[in-house]
């Protein structure tokens, strides 16, 4: 262990602890704007590129960055001297004098690391005036890049390139033009982004914000003419709160609903209930391809993939496209109620489908995409027509003045209200497979499941996987969060390494709950525990946990469906995939 | 629905392949991977950076990222003529950027790009050691020395 004094107090550390690390062991919090720790995943970004963490070192002539100088035995060192604070400030001057100065009118103000800094510093002037660097827009279906405001912190590039491996962004050119940006500069849209969002929820400025529907939503509600409903994904109730100041993992499932019925939504929906749908569907999938497989079937393709999160179906469409035909062809549970809303629905209630407006909450940015991807329109009318994330709906809640913390529970409209626990856990990593195993069980061995709680599914690590007992068959069962952890499960199953059944994977890092919409964590990674905390309570809540109980869902199957797998459920629960891969066509 | 397409020829691809593999297609060497690449193209068009980008098993932004980080490489093919202005310090003091400026406006292009029909390229150099000569422009094989803005156009008509 290493002693030293950091502001007057001592403080011991592991050989190879960064000042800043030691620092914040002993709650002193050294400012800093490109470091990013996000420790439950690993990932440690520390450019040393900004100098706002710089510190003074007794005996040492320069001024040292926090987040790149280990500490040494004996070591003194004041975080806030005279020649420190001017030096930071000087700094912040710096870096602010090549920044627009768009405050009042940016997307991120009021989350914005960056002028949440120049405030703490107490900035009141910028005296270095000089040329500003100026970029384009670029506007894709779900993320807005405005790189003006980019400070070249570079957390963007580590996210896409080290976590989720996708490789879309990267630093540029030299000096004061540099910036991130796609190869060749080419909008995001056209590159192999995901838009898993996750760029979007590290970046500490208003670089990279996510495209925002809330003006086509207020329009829409104010429109008399037009019938809007809402659906809402699991993973929002557990993060909504934290808008409001509310501790991370509050509940807020009724809060919610009433919320969105005071904004105007002529019914309110949930998701959770087009979950249940999904588990129908790929349950009776995964039932249909393994009774093949144990009976010798050759053609049938194990394991199984999920595939509700978009992200991660766009990423296997460029990455992996000779996997395509694994994947689930059950759509996401956006998609399934969209498409249900706008065919069943629609008629029951006798309105034409284009005046008929399905908005869905998500927690995520790649859902906005999914909405415009062709195949999920009938005759150019989207079937969800867009995304609202959950950042946006805080916002539009505080727009609408309503006081959300005083707000009474309110209860989902029916026939899309009613859901079970099984659904509520598609907003964590590992929910979606706990999920269809409940049904799966009890469809494959036709005996009740008496324990719902399949614990060795859940958890935060990245890659995991697990033996489930299906009376006898021993199910194994992977699970990946993160692309660059799929990355990883996917190439062991190319190679033979492992042999799964099934496999759930997430784009995002702990699902749902750390989606590219949610209220941002600032690096707190404790917060993405917190909500998975409160998915789980939320099922165990719940007097129905197994999908195929929802009463909705039986009578959904009875009036209209068939029953799972049906030509009906064909051409409106499940879709196709594309191979997007990059072509090298040799003349 | 299609996919992204990339069209390169087979010798091209080939060549690439080459290099790379003569550089143990290590993503540490991915400078010396381009730089012999540039030798081979005369300069690195998106269509190369992608294939250097597969056999380098490292992402195309990244590759971008080199390309544009060193001034060395270039995107763009030269012209049939290319055309450099010294901008080292004698004949920058004797008014190189009055003429490259001039370069630019006949031209309508930028340092470092090529007219549309191919003829003409522009790029700036450090000094080529012909002081006396200064201003110094070299257009191709052909050498020109104290161009003043007024001769440019004279110039360009030289290579009609
Ligand atoms: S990025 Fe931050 S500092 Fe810059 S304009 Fe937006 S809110 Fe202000
Ligand atoms: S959205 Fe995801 S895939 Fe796209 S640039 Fe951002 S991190 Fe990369
Ligand atoms: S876009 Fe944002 S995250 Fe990326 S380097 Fe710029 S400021 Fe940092």
């Amino acid at each position: 262990m290493i002693k030293l004094i950091i502001d007057k107090k001592t403080v011991e550390v592991k050989p190879g602890t960064t000042i800043l690390q030691a620092a914040d062991s002993i709650g002193i919090h050294i400012p800093r704007l490109c470091y990013m720790n996000l420790s439950d995943f690993n990932i440690e970004n520390k450019p040393g590129g900004c100098r706002v963490c710089v510190v003074e070192v007794e005996g040492r002539r320069n001024l040292a960055p926090a987040c790149a100088t280990e500490c040494a035995e004996g070591m003194v060192v004041n975080t806030h001297s005279i020649r420190v604070l001017n030096a930071r400030k000087t700094v912040m001057q710096l870096i602010l004098s090549d920044h627009p100065f768009d405050c009042l009118v940016c997307a991120k103000s009021g989350n914005c690391e960056l002028q949440e800094l120049a405030q703490t510093m107490g900035i009141r002037d910028i005296p270095y005036q000089g040329e500003q660097s100026t970029y384009r827009e670029d506007t894709s279906p779900s993320i807005i890049r405005e790189v003006d405001k980019c400070i070249m912190c570079r957390r963007c590039e580590v996210m896409c390139n080290e976590v989720q491996t996708v490789g879309v962004l990267s630093a540029i050119n030299r000096g004061f033009t540099s910036v991130v940006a796609p190869a060749f500069e080419m909008n995001l849209d056209h590159s192999e982004c995901t838009f898993c969002g996750q760029c979007v929820n590290v970046c500490p400025t208003g670089a990279l914000t996510e495209v925002d529907h809330t003006n086509q939503l207020i329009n829409d509600l104010a429109d008399s003419s037009k019938t809007v409903i809402v659906q809402t994904a699991p993973a929002v109730r557990a993060a909504l709160g934290e808008a409001f100041g509310m501790k991370p993992g509050t509940l807020v499932t009724g809060k919610l609903v009433s919320a969105l019925r005071e904004l105007g939504f002529d019914y309110v929906f949930d998701t959770d209930f087009a979950a249940d749908l999904t588990i129908m569907e790929e349950g009776a999938e995964v039932l249909d391809r393994l009774t093949k497989f144990l009976n010798g079937d050759k053609n049938v393709k194990l394991p199984i993939l999920t595939s509700c999160c978009p992200a991660w179906v766009k990423f296997f469409e460029h990455q992996f496209p000779q996997l395509k035909d694994i994947p689930s062809t059950a759509r996401s549970p956006q998609q399934m109620f969209g498409s249900i809303a706008k065919s069943y629905f629609a008629e029951k209630i006798g309105v034409d489908r284009k005046n008929l407006v399905v908005v869905s909450i998500m927690p995520c940015v790649a859902k906005k995409y999914e909405c415009t991807r062709e195949e999920f329109s009938v005759d150019g009318n989207p079937d969800v027509d867009y995304s609202v994330s959950t950042r946006e709906l805080a916002n539009l809640i505080k727009r609408a003045n309503i006081d959300f913390i005083a707000l009474p529970d309110g209860d989902f409209d029916n026939p899309f209200g009613e859901s079970t626990g099984a659904s509520v856990i598609f907003g964590t990593t590992g929910g979606v497979i706990e999920a269809a195993v409940r049904t799966t069980y009890e469809l494959y061995t036709k005996k009740h499941l008496d324990k719902v709680d399949f614990k060795q599914l859940r958890g935060m690590e990245g890659i995991r996987s697990a033996k489930v007992d299906f009376n006898g068959l021993e199910l194994n069962i992977g699970i990946a969060h993160g692309l660059g952890n799929a990355r990883k499960l996917l190439e062991e199953v190319i190679e033979g390494k492992c042999a799964y059944h099934a496999i759930e994977i997430m784009a995002c890092p702990g699902g749902c709950i750390g989606g590219g919409g949610q209220p941002y964590i600032h690096g707190d990674t404790s917060i993405l525990k917190a909500r998975q905390k409160a998915v789980y309570e939320e099922d165990v809540n719940k007097t129905l946990r197994k999908s195929h109980e929802n009463p909705y869902i039986i009578r959904l199957y009875e009036e209209f469906l068939g029953k799972p797998l049906s030509e009906k459920s064909h051409n409106l629960l499940h879709t196709h995939y594309f191979d997007r891969k990059k072509e090298i066509i040799i003349e | 629905m299609s996919s992204i397409k990339i069209k390169l020829k087979e010798k091209d691809v080939q060549q690439i392949k080459e290099i790379a593999s003569s550089f143990g297609n290590k993503p540490g060497e991915l400078i010396n991977v381009l730089h012999k690449t540039q030798g081979v193209f005369g300069y690195l068009p998106a269509e190369v950076q992608e294939v250097v980008a597969r056999e380098m098993n490292v992402s195309v932004a990244k590759v971008y990222g080199v390309v544009t980080f060193y001034s060395f490489f270039t995107m763009i093919p030269k012209g049939r003529y290319p055309i450099s202005i010294c901008t080292g310090t004698a004949c920058y003091v004797r008014g190189a950027e009055k003429v490259l400026d001039e370069f630019k406006k006949e031209l309508g292009i930028k340092v470092g790009e090529s007219t549309p029909d191919g003829k003409f390229s522009l790029t700036c150099l450090r000094c080529v050691g012909a002081c006396g000569l200064s201003p110094v422009v070299t257009v191709g094989t052909k050498t020109f020395g104290r161009v003043s803005p007024d001769k440019v156009k004279d110039i360009l008509k030289e290579f009609d």
